[in-house]
């Protein structure tokens, strides 16, 4: 089980593309430039500075194109978490005067949940919308939170623990439904406003002059984050018919800390950063200009491979999962069987605990990842698959593996090859024998062994005095 | 009050320059666990004891199968299994060795034990980690019990965060773990509720030592 450096750094099957992926060599190359050569600040009116604003122009350009926006639709932030966070926040803060409620699910990324939790204590009202067994948006649930105070929807496009895709078209048509059906579908009338003008600093002015139609049509705004979801999904903002939208470079190929929020011209949002007013006032702060070259290449190459790639992952990982459920007994699958992006495969092994298999596994050099509490910095199980109605004893156990463009078939067969011999051995170790069929009762505070209440719930209990 | 963390350096692999979060201990418990029951004893009295906490919704659930030898009050034999997370399975490890090294350990001696002892045979964990092995010792005390009871000796039978932290107020272990659990994670605050060690100063450093355990294993290591 012991490498050499020189194999270990060259082998190793990565199945985390849900975390992050390599940068793909085209976006690297395309990139280098713009570290010693083309170094320039964009907000400067020299050639160099001329040479950068050019790239991010180039780029951004790249995004729509994909994105099916005007460029100027799109700003660029530090990461999905922050552009999340300029969805939430900036919104909710520059539509105060229209109402407090914002409506999230509850399989959002910690981005879209902390930041409304920060909200709730600015007087805003924060509900959060529960998902089925099947990991669906509860959508009867959704139209009954609908109110006149709305200011903001957002759902995730795919979570990013199971990968299952919510209905975001449907969505999308019962928020543009919700005052009577109007003539034109949501799409055409409410969304896709105008195709003109494309100078960010209308961005912001313009909203003025369209809550003159008339207030209700303008609101609920809907925000999706798409960050798992971009590399595999439809992400048309015009089809989907969304206000903004997440996306992140580093989950298609692309490099860490760069994400774009898409912001459809005439949504009226704040600012969440201040500064020297780049990005049309909404993003202060010089551009990080490599990766916002490297993240429209890499956004590039996805809108061509999408299709072809999308079909090839979910081959890999229908065999994977196949694969597994045969030669492992006592596996569950966590998420929707279908509608899901075709590089998750989300399962809870019965008996075992996530951590202590991750690091069975990543002997092996498999890399995957789990959604136990041991393996979260604040030890608590994954609240994804709790949201799934899963019980505790299931989620400690649960794995997730994310494939991506690096994964080939003999990574998937190396998976299959070794995983059940390590389950098995890691079911000796263990002292438990739990059934599949008992998943309703399990949780049940008798179950307990003496009678204790896990540390996560004790501490929910009476946490708040730190 | 601050308590300065200390960081706990990460192993560095010497094959493969990688570092792991737990130290060679852990790791070597972890993956090549000592004193595990492999397989399910044939007849009901192979083993004199057995004790099991924890659960499985918590994430972490030990079991153990002593012997022992009554005449000489030592245990002789220490086998266990465990569901749990890496740094669960190596303690439940280490406390087998520590229990069974040098011909077994008296029992008196093994009722003492306590996590932090065996965290420091482990040479530390992850700070956010040191929950998990407190339940080898409890399993323990659990299968002791078992034995007490089976042999009749019920006036050793302990009940669990029973232990005495001061013989004036009476104030047991399980006392202090409320209080913390109550908010209270400073000593100051924990003898408001208890009067703790108020006439017995002898025993504030325990109590000190109870609360910041506690504190951190419901709060979280950077807690305060």
């Amino acid at each position: 089980m012991w490498y050499p450096l020189e194999i270990m750094s060259k082998s190793g099957a990565y199945f985390d593309n849900a975390s992050t992926t390599p940068v793909r060599p085209e976006v690297l190359r395309a990139m280098m430039p713009y570290f010693r050569e083309r170094y320039g600040n964009p907000s400067n009116l020299y050639t160099y500075g001329r040479e950068a604003k050019q790239a991010i122009f180039e780029s951004t350009a790249k995004i729509a194109k994909a994105l099916n926006c005007m460029p100027g639709e799109i700003v660029f932030t530090g990461s999905a978490t922050e552009a999340d966070n300029l969805a939430l926040a900036g919104v909710a803060r520059a539509n105060r005067d229209k109402g407090n409620r914002i409506i999230i699910s509850g399989v959002e990324h910690k981005g879209i949940v902390a930041v409304g939790e920060a909200l709730k204590k600015d007087g805003f009202e924060v509900i959060s919308i529960p998902v089925g067994k099947d990991g669906l948006v509860d959508l009867d649930i959704l139209k009954k939170e609908l109110n006149d105070k709305t200011i903001l929807v957002s759902v995730t496009m795919a979570d990013s623990e199971t990968g299952t895709l919510q209905p975001i078209r449907e969505i999308s048509e019962i928020i543009g439904d919700l005052y009577g059906p109007t003539a034109t579908s949501p799409s055409s009338a409410r969304r896709s406003v105008s195709h003109s003008a494309s100078s960010r600093s209308t961005l912001v002015a313009a909203s003025t002059v369209e809550v003159a139609v008339g207030h209700s049509r303008e609101y609920p705004l809907f925000h999706t984050d798409a960050s798992q979801a971009a590399a595999y999904a439809n992400i048309d903002v015009r089809k989907l018919g969304v206000d903004l939208m997440t996306i992140s470079a580093h989950k298609l190929g692309g490099p860490k800390g760069v994400g774009a929020l898409f912001v459809r011209k005439g949504v009226n949002i704040n600012p969440i950063i201040h500064g020297g007013g780049q990005q049309g006032r909404l993003r202060s702060g010089t551009e990080n200009v490599p990766a916002i070259v490297g993240f429209g290449v890499a956004m590039e190459l996805n809108r061509k491979e999408n299709k072809s790639e999308s079909a090839r992952i979910k081959k890999l990982r229908d065999r994977l999962e196949k694969g597994i459920f045969k030669t492992i007994p006592k596996v569950v699958l966590n998420g929707h069987s279908s509608k899901r992006l075709p590089n998750f495969c989300n399962i809870s092994i019965l008996d075992i605990e996530g951590e202590a298999l991750l690091l069975h596994l990543d002997e092996h050099r498999i890399m995957i990842n789990t959604g136990s509490a041991c393996n979260s910095e604040s030890l608590e199980p994954s609240y994804v698959l709790s949201a799934l109605g899963n019980p505790y004893e299931f989620i400690h156990g649960s794995i997730r593996f994310t494939l991506g463009k690096t994964t080939a078939a003999k990574d998937v067969e190396y998976v299959l090859a070794h995983l059940p011999a390590i389950v098995e051995e890691l079911r000796r170790i263990s002292p438990l024998d739990l059934s599949l069929d008992q998943k309703s009762r399990m949780s049940d505070p008798k179950a307990f062994i003496g009678n204790q209440t896990p540390h996560f719930l004790r501490k929910k209990k009476s946490g708040t005095s730190h | 009050m601050t308590t300065k963390r200390k960081q706990k350096p990460d192993v560095v692999n010497q094959y493969t320059g990688n570092s792991w979060a737990y130290s060679k201990e852990v790791r070597e418990h972890f993956f090549k666990p000592k004193n595990l029951l492999w397989e399910n004893p044939k007849s009901a009295t192979k083993y004199d004891a057995q004790g099991i906490v924890g659960s499985p919704a918590c994430g972490d659930v030990m079991r153990v199968w002593l012997k022992i030898d009554g005449k000489k009050d030592k245990i002789t034999d220490f086998k266990w299994r465990t569901f749990g997370c890496a740094s669960a399975i190596a303690a439940t490890s280490m406390l087998s060795v520590m229990v069974t090294e040098k011909d077994g350990m008296g029992i008196e001696k093994a009722l003492k034990i306590r996590p932090q002892d065996i965290i420091k045979r482990l040479h530390g964990l992850p700070d956010r980690k040191i929950h998990c092995s407190v339940l080898g010792d409890k399993a323990l005390r659990a299968a002791l019990n078992d034995w007490f009871k089976k042999t009749g000796q019920f006036d050793r039978v302990i009940v669990e965060g029973t232990r005495i932290i001061d013989p004036n107020t009476k104030v047991t272990e399980a006392d202090i773990e409320e209080a913390v659990l109550e908010g209270a994670t400073t000593l100051e605050a924990v003898q408001k509720k208890t009067k703790v060690g108020i006439g017995y100063p002898e025993c504030i450093h325990t109590v000190e030592e109870l609360i910041r355990f506690y504190r951190e294993k419901y709060f979280g290591p950077d807690s305060k």
